[in-house]
């Protein structure tokens, strides 16, 4: 077999190939993809929640996205207590100013963020939460202060749509 | 015994042998030579065939009844329980069955640790046994997420947060396997999906694996070479048959016990409530046959770590024979090998152990130091102990010590080529 001939065949096969996994590719894509949250779970994003039952002291908890989201009415006592932390203490420093923007209302992601589960109320070393999995401690502006979890738990984006009324998502 | 002598008896069987030698498979399957030492630790094998072939029948079954809804999976499954004929016998059967299935399938390997079996040349029979364990684990762990309980919700949730460890495309990777923000219908459908599919797979697993076995031939207690068919070896049928057979029903005594007097011992009293995602169980442990990778997982204070540990743990496994620098395959003639063996039997059962209890105090140093031995034992213990070991003899054949009948192998040798 001549030398051109065999160079002709190469060609042939990497441009086979390479068409292949392109084609290869364009299928497999849409059978991840599928996996991902889907339209109508997409749509059920955001959620008003009426806030005016709530007293100073209490946590409501909602569910959205089929998450708990706690929304805490702090007391002053809770409020001093998180402003008053040294952020060299923290081991994810977060102000609480920029967590609480009204600093009696805290509205966060009751999802602990080591492996998601859902932090009790009014436990644990710091007066705020503590999750029973795996021993997370968090503060009154639900920033982690001791055990595994690696983060704060999450603020969604919200917003106070009347006096009572909470818009999450 | 060779199956290239084989012709069927019938002139039927020699027409469809001739298009489809079936006949010849099942020729070679019952006459297979076997070594003749093989205790009943070797009987495990069969009895997980039999495990799996119980899992599907059941699971198939079950699927007849089951509803894969988040808001009727837990009724479906009292359902089941109450209305359906023989419904919790079917169950029961099915849930304490992946129990026996994995106390089965640790038997097994520990059994493989011992004898030496993962060596040369049997590394893709362990490897292939290491996969079909891994599937094993996220088959029993989707299987768990179905009937919708707290605890079916909350694992599931903890599971897949795991992969929130990862950098970067962890928080991407979780919402793609959850189909949502949060564990909820899509994740119930598709698990079930996995849950039925992942079976098959191990099924297809069993065949390579037996296929893989059938290369070299079983390994034996005394872990040596042996020549087939020899004196060495006994035909399959009727001998491991019959072996196999009489292990098969003791173990079902165990299994009868747990379906009819214990059903929910191994199970958990908070999957009975079900799914809430608003509140998480106080202690959430998964099933017993994952708490010693739970432990080690809990063990390491860093979240990716963690996790990476865990991983580890599992996967060191599969690398084992390269690990394991000792020619010598059976424990019997190691005796330093054979006290580490032991200490990591002890180990394992440790950190089940603290896997079960709060990870706080004494339990998570006990983990600790426990996590760290075990990495020390495959990491560093063996690859050491291959070069420093002083070994046993070991003898040339496994008539050879039976026919001298004295723990004096070079004895023994003298007299049996007396014998020849």
């Amino acid at each position: 077999m001549s030398e051109k001939k065999t160079k002709r065949r190469d060609f042939l096969f990497t441009a086979t190939t390479a068409v292949g996994a392109v084609g290869a590719a364009a299928v497999v894509w849409p059978m991840i993809d599928q996996m991902n949250p889907d339209a109508s779970v997409k749509a059920l994003a955001s959620t008003e929640v009426d806030v005016s039952s709530l007293t100073p002291g209490n946590t409501l908890t909602v569910l959205w996205r089929g998450k708990p989201v706690f929304i805490r009415r702090r007391t002053q006592e809770e409020i001093e207590e998180a402003r008053s932390v040294k952020m060299e203490d923290l081991i994810h420093p977060e102000k609480d100013e920029d967590r609480a923007k009204n600093p009696e209302w805290l509205v966060m992601l009751g999802v602990c963020t080591h492996l998601g589960c859902v932090p009790l109320n009014d436990k644990g070393d710091y007066n705020g939460w503590f999750c029973p999995c795996h021993g997370s401690h968090y503060d009154t502006s639900g920033r982690i202060r001791k055990g595994p979890a690696p983060w704060n738990m999450e603020v969604p984006k919200y917003e106070f749509v009347d006096a009572n009324t909470i818009k999450i998502g | 015994m060779s199956d290239h002598d084989y012709r069927p008896k019938s002139k039927v069987g020699q027409w469809f042998n001739d298009r489809l030698p079936l006949l010849t498979l099942a020729n070679h399957l019952t006459d297979y030579p076997t070594p003749k030492n093989l205790n009943y630790w070797w009987t495990f094998g069969g009895i997980l065939t039999f495990c799996l072939i119980t899992q599907i029948v059941t699971g198939l079954t079950l699927a007849m009844h089951y509803i894969a809804h988040a808001d009727m999976a837990f009724e479906s499954v009292e359902h089941i329980m109450r209305d359906v004929n023989y419904g919790w016998l079917i169950r029961y059967i099915h849930a304490n069955g992946a129990s026996m299935f994995f106390l089965a399938v640790y038997i097994h390997i520990f059994r493989s640790l011992f004898y030496g079996s993962y060596k040369s040349p049997r590394e893709i029979i362990w490897i292939l046994g290491i996969i079909i364990y891994l599937l094993m684990m996220a088959a029993a762990f989707m299987g768990y997420v179905l009937p919708w309980g707290q605890m079916s919700f909350w694992g599931a949730t903890v599971i897949t947060n795991l992969f929130s460890a990862i950098p970067l495309v962890g928080e991407g990777i979780v919402t793609w396997l959850w189909g949502g923000y949060s564990v909820d219908n899509p994740t119930l459908t598709r698990f079930f999906t996995l849950h039925y599919l992942i079976p098959f797979l191990i099924l297809g697993l069993v065949v390579l694996h037996i296929w893989a076995l059938h290369v070299p031939g079983n390994n034996n207690p005394v872990g040596i070479d042996i020549k087939k068919p020899s004196k060495d070896t006994v035909p399959f049928h009727p001998y491991i048959v019959i072996k196999d057979g009489f292990a098969l029903l003791m173990f079902m005594i165990v299994f009868a016990f747990f379906v009819f007097y214990a059903p929910n011992i191994l199970g958990h009293a908070d999957n009975y409530i079900e799914a809430n995602p608003m509140v998480t169980p106080a202690h959430i442990v998964p099933e017993w046959y994952l708490l010693p990778f739970y432990a080690i997982l809990r063990s390491v204070p860093d979240k990716l770590l963690g996790v990476v540990a865990m991983l580890s743990a599992i996967l060191i496994l599969a690398v084992l024979p390269w690990l394991d620098t000792s020619k010598i395959r059976s424990a019997v003639f190691r005796p330093l090998y054979k006290q580490f063996y032991w200490i990591l039997v002890a180990d394992v059962l440790i950190l089940g152990y603290v896997g079960a209890m709060p990870a706080e105090g004494l339990y998570l140093l006990i983990a600790r130091v426990a996590t760290a031995y075990y990495f020390l034992h495959f990491l560093v213990i063996l690859p050491v102990l291959g070069f420093k070991e002083k070994t046993l003899p070991v003898p040339l054949s496994i008539t050879e010590p039976v026919l001298g009948g004295s723990p004096n192998f070079a004895a023994a040798r003298n007299k049996e080529s007396k014998i020849e």
